[in-house]
């Protein structure tokens, strides 16, 4: 896929709205909402022509600060708005703005529909692990054991794999950021516009009131190179301080190796139209907190093209208009049998 | 040769088990009915389950059809015709028969096994309890399969077309003509020549069975109805409604984007409206009721007609959306085909007790316009109605129909597309540059713009947190909230300034009792009151279809009757509306039992009121 993007005619700051932000200070999201301004002027896009649609909670309050047009919705319901409105405005560029209890819980129903329809939108779902707005209780992808307000002796949830979930749903776009690496979740803001279809990317956000360093392993730096993998098409899965650890594939079992015993070659070379080695990268899952475990991965994970659910449907009615007359109302309320008193 | 004895009205029913087709036949014979030109009613009356189970009381499936040479405004309280494909369809509708009325029975479905289903210890054709009745046993079953001697089908296959031999013996009866019947089979079975000769086969052999056999010495005749002049066709509910969003759509020409969930009765809308793409209406069958209805904000907002259709418990579900509409200030029209309830209810059943819900039932101060249908034909003008208000005031309109008028039928005078008001559209223009656009500014009638995205200029940013007055920002300033409150429920309460007078249906200005209905209760009150005005009694009819807001004059004109009298379909809620909003001691009278209240019910209960003393209750 071409990452070429359109001459910009704005600036990061013409994408500021005139609302003041009103996130905790130190919270993730100012990053999120930095690296969306810093791309939306490399997508060549005019104001007018994007659109936020988000649901409930900390994440959602994102399309207040954007100068484009959006909607705060309700809870778990912006990806069915975001369904409407592209179905009947495609050529709107509709991006939707989530979280880890909007998408997963409240909204889960919607987001798996979304994604399997592929709608031409883009979700990205921050995730911080907790229900920040009512103040502290776990959420979906909190882990299990987790204490909070609302688990005082720890939560049996088991939590959601969000990755995991979209490929499960047939998602056409799969991907990870986090809120701490500014350069790559830009590139991965611009890969989840460029893809045509429902792109789903997942954004690591740190919660410093009810949840601080959720993440802190896989952001901090002298714990980032070991417990994360940065995947890129066609490149082998390298990561480690020295970046002299690997991933091979045995089988299907994925096994980490030093790169003193493997070369380059022998390593699983990330393919991103792979849809069955996708679900095996998804996997890397573990508490980054138990030795040994997979280092958990970075960037897209899958990517596919597939026709989308607005293409089809402008197509079907494309298709009516040619095959019938043009409309005419009198007749459609004639019907076919009628009769005439004098 | 048999001879015809003119009649002006007759009320048949078919029943059968689910699986008999009688639906089918009820929906033929409804069509001969209006292209002879007998005004008509209709009441489709089906189980729950697509295949109850078979020769049981629960498995019976009926079509009652009234029609007449004089105006029809019911499906009609008794029936004059009984046919009965088992014996489970005759236990269930005897009791409605007229004493002196005609059993068409089909002798298969009396045997051992039938009876015992359905609850008979004995053959009721031996027993002598149908004397009185006229009753005709024909072995449908094996004339049809004898009838379909030559047709290559298996036995099974074969008696799926004994509907249609009961279909050709009707309108023997009737002497009716067969041609409607046959192309419409023609066009049906296009594709299986083999079922389309079965089917023909059938229909001819039950015409001539009563040609052959002189099976009645008197057959019925019912003169053409002396009906206002006019192009005519016979109209269900749901396909009104669906058409009626489609002529709104035509004249705006903005598409209609209609998201919903399928649901009993409501999903006949979604069938009709998905065939109609070269209209560019966009259907959209979403996941649950919520998305429903939350898509069709989506488009709404992207420019096009939003509309959601449901049933109660759908309602029940989008009820948070709607708020949302409600403060995104944007047009989207809620339909609401109620059935019995609570909860899942009896959802084959009529009912109308979801006006409270309409009115109320959300968080917060939230008032939504409520538009009601009264019968199938209505249900186009309505929904043309409900487009126009959600788009010239900007809001969220609820419809409300039920089964009854979904599934009924009747004669429609139907319009020329030249004939139907204008919709006005007010699309926010352009912007002046370095003005900051305000998307809450509103005009005399408390109505914001409309700016869609991809409009320059106008970029904004709305949603469901309390608003500021004009500017649309983010406020939780408790002046601005109450001010924002009574904006949004003046701008409902002005409606009332753009919709018609309420009008008396029938009887006089002033008098005893004025009977005020509102939805399918229509047509039983209609006739009722015109029998009640016909005998000299002081009583008028009303019948609402804007209920919230009410019509400027409704209060006016309660006030020049003694007593008001409100018959619903549900423990009284329209009354409590009024009562409510008029101080009067309206009367309430309710039957909750999933059917229409007939006419001679309601006409017994005014004249009871008349013959009550001039005392409030
Ligand atoms: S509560 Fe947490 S997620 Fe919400 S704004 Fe504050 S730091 Fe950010």
């Amino acid at each position: 896929m071409s990452t070429e993007t359109a001459t910009p005619i704005y600036s990061p700051k013409d994408f500021e709205s005139n609302q003041e932000v009103r996130w905790c200070p130190g919270c993730g999201d100012y990053s999120i909402l930095k690296q969306m301004q810093a791309i939306l002027p490399k997508t060549g896009l005019k104001h007018e022509e994007i659109v936020f649609v988000s649901g409930i909670g900390c994440s959602s309050r994102f399309p207040y600060y954007l100068n484009t047009y959006g909607m705060h919705s309700i809870h778990g319901r912006a990806p069915a708005i975001a369904s409407g409105l592209k179905a009947s405005r495609p050529e709107l560029s509709v991006w939707i703005i989530t979280g880890d209890g909007d998408a997963l819980s409240i909204g889960g129903n919607h987001i798996a529909h979304l994604l399997r329809r592929n709608f031409d939108v883009n979700v990205v779902m921050f995730n911080n692990e907790i229900y920040g707005l009512t103040k502290g209780q776990y959420s979906p992808t909190s882990p299990l054991e987790k204490v909070t307000k609302s688990t005082p002796f720890g939560s049996l949830d088991h939590p959601f794999n969000p990755a995991a979930f979209a490929l499960g749903a047939d998602a056409t776009f799969v991907a990870r950021g986090m809120d701490r690496d500014p350069k790559h979740l830009q590139s991965m803001l611009l890969r989840t516009h460029e893809h045509k279809g429902t792109s789903f990317l997942e954004v690591y956000q740190n919660c410093n009131i009810f949840n601080d360093g959720a993440f802190q392993l896989m952001t901090d730096k002298a714990t980032k190179p070991d417990n994360t993998l940065f995947v890129e098409h066609g490149q082998p899965m390298i990561f480690g301080a020295e970046m002299k650890k690997g991933i091979i594939l045995d089988g299907y079992k994925p096994k980490i190796v030093s790169l003193d015993q493997y070369g380059k070659d022998d390593l699983w070379i990330h393919d991103e139209h792979d849809r069955f080695k996708a679900q095996i990268l998804v996997r890397f899952f573990d508490d980054p907190r138990v030795e040994g475990n997979y280092p958990r991965p970075f960037g897209v994970f899958y990517t596919e093209e597939r026709a989308t659910y607005d293409d089809m449907m402008e197509a079907q009615v494309k298709v009516a208009k040619e095959q019938s007359e043009a409309p005419d109302l009198d007749a459609l309320i004639a019907g076919k049998e009628t009769w005439e008193v004098y | 040769m048999s001879v015809f004895e003119e009649k002006e009205r007759v009320v048949v029913k078919f029943a059968g088990d689910s699986g008999d087709g009688m639906q089918l036949v009820g929906s033929q014979f409804t069509n001969n009915t209006a292209l002879v030109g007998n005004d008509l009613g209709t009441f489709p009356d089906f189980p729950a389950e697509i295949r109850a189970p078979q020769g049981t009381l629960a498995g019976v499936s009926g079509f009652q059809i009234h029609f007449g040479s004089s105006e029809v405004y019911t499906p009609g309280d008794s029936y004059d015709v009984l046919v009965a494909m088992n014996a489970a369809a005759l236990k269930s509708n005897i009791y409605n028969v007229r004493k002196d009325g005609i059993l068409i029975l089909n002798t298969a479905g009396f045997d051992s096994k039938n009876l015992r289903l359905s609850g008979y210890q004995e053959n009721p054709m031996e027993t002598g309890e149908l004397d009185g009745y006229s009753v005709y046993p024909i072995d449908v079953t094996k004339l049809t399969r004898e009838a379909l001697k030559e047709n290559q089908l298996g036995t099974r296959d074969k008696d799926r077309s004994k509907n249609m031999f009961v279909l050709g013996f009707i309108y023997w009866l009737f002497n009716r003509k067969l041609e409607n019947t046959i192309d419409f089979l023609k066009r049906k079975f296009s594709k299986a020549p083999e079922v389309l000769d079965a089917n023909l086969k059938a229909l001819k052999a039950g015409h001539n069975y009563g040609n052959i056999t002189e099976a009645f010495s008197t057959r019925y005749s019912v003169k053409r109805a002396q009906m206002p002049p006019g192009k005519y066709r016979s109209i269900n509910g749901n396909p009104a409604i669906a058409m009626g969003l489609i002529a709104a759509s035509h004249k705006t020409k903005l598409p209609v984007f209609y998201g919903t969930y399928p649901i009993t009765p409501a999903s006949d809308i979604l069938h009709e409206l998905a065939r109609y793409k070269n209209f560019g209406v966009k259907t959209f069958q979403a996941e649950d009721e919520i998305a429903g209805i939350c898509a069709a904000i989506g488009a709404s907002y992207g420019g096009k007609i939003g509309v959601t259709g449901t049933s109660g418990p759908g309602m029940a579900l989008k009820t948070e959306a709607m708020g949302l509409a409600l403060m995104l200030e944007l047009p989207l029209v809620i339909i609401n085909i109620q059935r019995a309830g609570p909860s899942t209810g009896m959802p084959t059943k009529t009912e109308q007790a979801d006006l409270l819900q309409a009115v109320y039932g959300r968080n917060g101060e939230a008032p939504i316009p409520v538009l009601a249908c009264s019968t199938p034909s209505s249900c186009f003008n309505m929904a043309y109605q409900a487009v126009k208000i959600a788009l010239e005031h900007m809001t969220p309109v609820i419809l409300l129909s039920d089964g009854y008028i979904a599934n009924g039928a009747e004669p429609w005078r139907y319009p020329s597309s030249n004939d139907l008001d204008d919709i006005k559209v007010k699309l926010a223009k352009e912007v002046k540059e370095d003005e900051v656009y305000l998307p809450y500014q509103r005009n005399v009638d408390k109505v914001r713009e409309w700016a869609l995205p991809g409009t320059p200029g106008m970029e904004h940013r709305i949603g469901g947190l309390e608003k500021e007055d004009v500017t649309g920002n983010v406020s939780y300033d408790p002046d601005n909230h109450e001010n924002m409150v009574k904006i949004r429920a003046e701008k409902v309460e002005r409606i009332a300034n753009y919709i018609p007078l309420q009008e008396i249906d029938n009887g006089p200005d002033k008098g005893d009792v004025l009977v005020l209905g509102w939805g399918s209760t229509y047509g039983s009150i209609k006739s009722a009151v015109k029998e009640l005005v016909n005998e000299g009694k002081s009583v008028a009819h009303a019948h609402l279809h804007h209920i919230y807001p009410f019509p400027k004059n409704l209060g006016d004109m309660l006030a020049n009757y003694d007593k008001v009298l409100v018959p619903e379909i549900n423990n009284g809620q329209l009354v409590r509306l009024i009562r409510d909003k008029y101080l009067i001691p309206a009367i309430p009278y309710n039957k909750i039992k999933g059917v229409p209240i007939t006419k001679n019910e309601l006409k017994d209960q005014v004249e009871l009121l008349l013959t009550k003393e001039k005392e409030t209750v």
